[in-house]
């Protein structure tokens, strides 16, 4: 299977230490041979190992924006937590204006796509007789992590296309009808995220993304912070979304602009697992809608952007004031009849945390796993490369691991061997026995 | 398989721990998503009723290719009625659960739908037995 993954390890500034395994919210991380390892199925693309990597190890595969070159019409759809990286701008458009200065021929802002799906969200809520809560899609690590460790609430999950994708499929619709054709025309995603580089070259739930490329928001940060200087006076009126789009970069944003009344916001991976866990338990019944933001801060916290998610979301709110005083949008013409919001591939459980396909084998081990666990140190030092004590123990089970590569249990066997040395040093052959 | 777990009465921030564990190991073993679906609710509940009504008790698990077996044991007040504990919206939960979300009386009703087999016994000023069955194909 080819590595669907955009979170790679760069080898050589990678240290062994242990911070990514213990942070890791779904143990795809160990360390062997000195170097992180990501257990590629495991991996649900949330960025939280290179948020945490002090030696910048983790980093996401993103595309170089030279990639643009090779279209025709070369069109840069944001995602709205571009907007608040650069400090003292609140007008959107400057912003905008930089995206074009750098090379992109057209700006179509995914906080417009985010609209789009904000009504036919509040359409699904209305007419939806399906499970409670209905569980947002926007966030692509969320999803994938419903399709592993949550595989019972995918029929939860709200089955539309995110404002990314649907801001793809508006664009290139767009451009289709001006007489372009389809190869010369270039969409590029400006992401704060990893997940979404993935899901865009990868994709699960539709045939073929729209979007041609990623591009990470802090790669061009430097060259947009230029251009915006630049340019600070002469700036076009590109903003084609209001505020209520914007919003949906940060935790809250897509419940608010949808005016859904009775929902739980969460962001950040641990609170969204122990939600899902929630929701699992049937905990949640009474729930209408569930919005899962992976990061911390949501988008605005995402692993690709250069500024502080708590100092994004106070820009956030200069913006949507300066914007509640200068209203004025473009008015583009898209085609919006026929575009479609559904799912065209049905959403599929990944098991990967079985131990064997065969039941009476997966019992047997996970008594040996239980087993082991009983005689670690239980101390979840992560210095055997696994990130807790009970992962050692799945990973020796899985023939992945020794038991002496705990420290403890190495070094107890060690002084079991020196003692039975020194034992064996002291008996004389009885020719010599005095 | 056997597991065992020990549940604190009144530490309303860890309930769940225990469901939550077997949850994962009905995973990691490959049961059916429904299935431990249906474990987590039924075990969740009793485990839940465990800390709000009868501060804490044990709970112990057997798990083989055919079934789980779920045994929760605790010493509370013990319940006086079973048939009218079983109607849903009966409840006796204090105040402070109540306040909580708990106590909407939904327990015991939700966790005989979630099981294939549940077993009640109970001796006013002893505890209460509960014992739920649910099979695995």
């Amino acid at each position: 299977m080819v590595k669907q993954h955009s979170v790679y390890l760069d080898k050589d500034r990678c240290t062994g230490c242990t911070d990514c395994i213990k942070r890791c919210p779904t143990e795809a991380i160990r360390v062997r041979n000195k170097k992180a390892v990501i257990i590629d199925e495991r991996c649900i693309d949330c960025g939280m190992c290179i948020k945490v990597c002090k030696n910048m190890a983790k980093k996401a595969k993103a595309d170089d924006v030279s990639i643009i070159n090779q279209y025709k019409v070369k069109i840069a759809i944001p995602a709205p937590s571009l907007y608040t990286q650069f400090k003292g701008i609140h007008n959107v458009n400057k912003i905008l204006m930089a995206l074009k200065d750098i090379g992109f021929d057209e700006v179509i802002e995914v906080a417009k796509g985010a609209e789009l799906v904000t009504e036919k969200t509040k359409e699904y809520i209305k007419n939806n007789s399906r499970k409670q809560p209905i569980i947002s899609s926007a966030c692509p690590a969320v999803v994938k992590v419903v399709q592993s460790r949550f595989p019972t609430l995918i029929p939860n999950i709200l089955p539309l296309l995110s404002p990314k994708e649907i801001t793809g499929r508006m664009t290139r619709t767009h451009f289709l009808d001006k007489g372009y054709k389809d190869e010369d025309i270039g969409v590029f995603f400006i992401s704060p995220c990893a997940a979404k580089i993935t899901n865009s070259r990868y994709p699960t739930l539709i045939e073929k993304s729209e979007v041609d490329g990623v591009i990470s928001i802090k790669d061009i940060y430097k060259s947009m912070v230029k251009a915006i200087k630049k340019n600070d006076h002469h700036y076009e009126h590109l903003r084609l979304s209001s505020n209520r789009g914007m919003f949906w970069a940060a935790p809250g944003g897509e419940v608010s602009a949808s005016k859904t009344i009775n929902y739980v916001a969460v962001d950040g991976i641990e609170n969204v697992i122990r939600i899902l866990e929630m929701i699992e338990d049937n905990e949640l019944n009474n729930v209408e809608y569930v919005e899962c933001l992976a990061c911390t801060g949501g988008c605005l916290g995402g692993p690709l952007t250069v500024e502080n998610p708590f100092v994004s979301r106070c820009r956030m709110d200069k913006l949507s004031r300066y914007h509640k005083n200068h209203p004025e949008t473009r008015d583009i013409h898209f085609v919006l009849e026929s575009l479609d919001y559904a799912w065209e591939k049905p959403l599929k459980p990944k098991e990967v945390l079985r131990l064997d396909e065969d039941i009476s084998e997966a019992i047997k081990k996970m008594e040996e796993l239980e087993r082991i666990y009983q005689e670690l140190p239980k101390i979840n030092c992560g210095s055997c490369g696994s990130p807790t004590c009970k992962a050692l123990a799945e990973d020796i089970v899985l023939k992945n691991a020794n038991i002496e590569d705990c420290i403890f249990m190495l070094r107890k066997e060690v002084g079991q061997l020196a003692e039975r040395m020194v034992e064996l040093a002291e008996k004389l052959p009885r020719s010599i026995k005095e | 398989m056997t597991f065992h777990y020990d549940v604190l009465g009144d530490e309303f921030t860890h309930a769940g721990v225990a469901s939550s564990k077997v949850k994962k190991i009905l995973k990691q073993l490959g049961v059916p998503a429904e299935i431990v679906r249906k474990v987590a609710i039924a075990m969740y509940e009793a485990e839940i009723n465990m800390v709000i009504h009868a501060n804490g008790g044990v709970i112990d698990g057997d798990i083989n290719e055919d079934r789980i077996y779920i045994v929760l044991k605790d010493e509370g007040p013990g319940i006086e009625d079973i048939k009218l504990a079983m109607k849903a919206g009966y409840s006796t939960a204090t105040a402070r659960a109540r306040e909580m979300g708990f106590g909407a009386g939904m327990g015991l009703p939700n966790m005989k739908r979630h099981s294939d087999d549940l077993k009640i016994t109970s001796e006013v000023g002893k505890g209460t037995v509960v014992e739920i069955i649910v099979f695995l194909s």
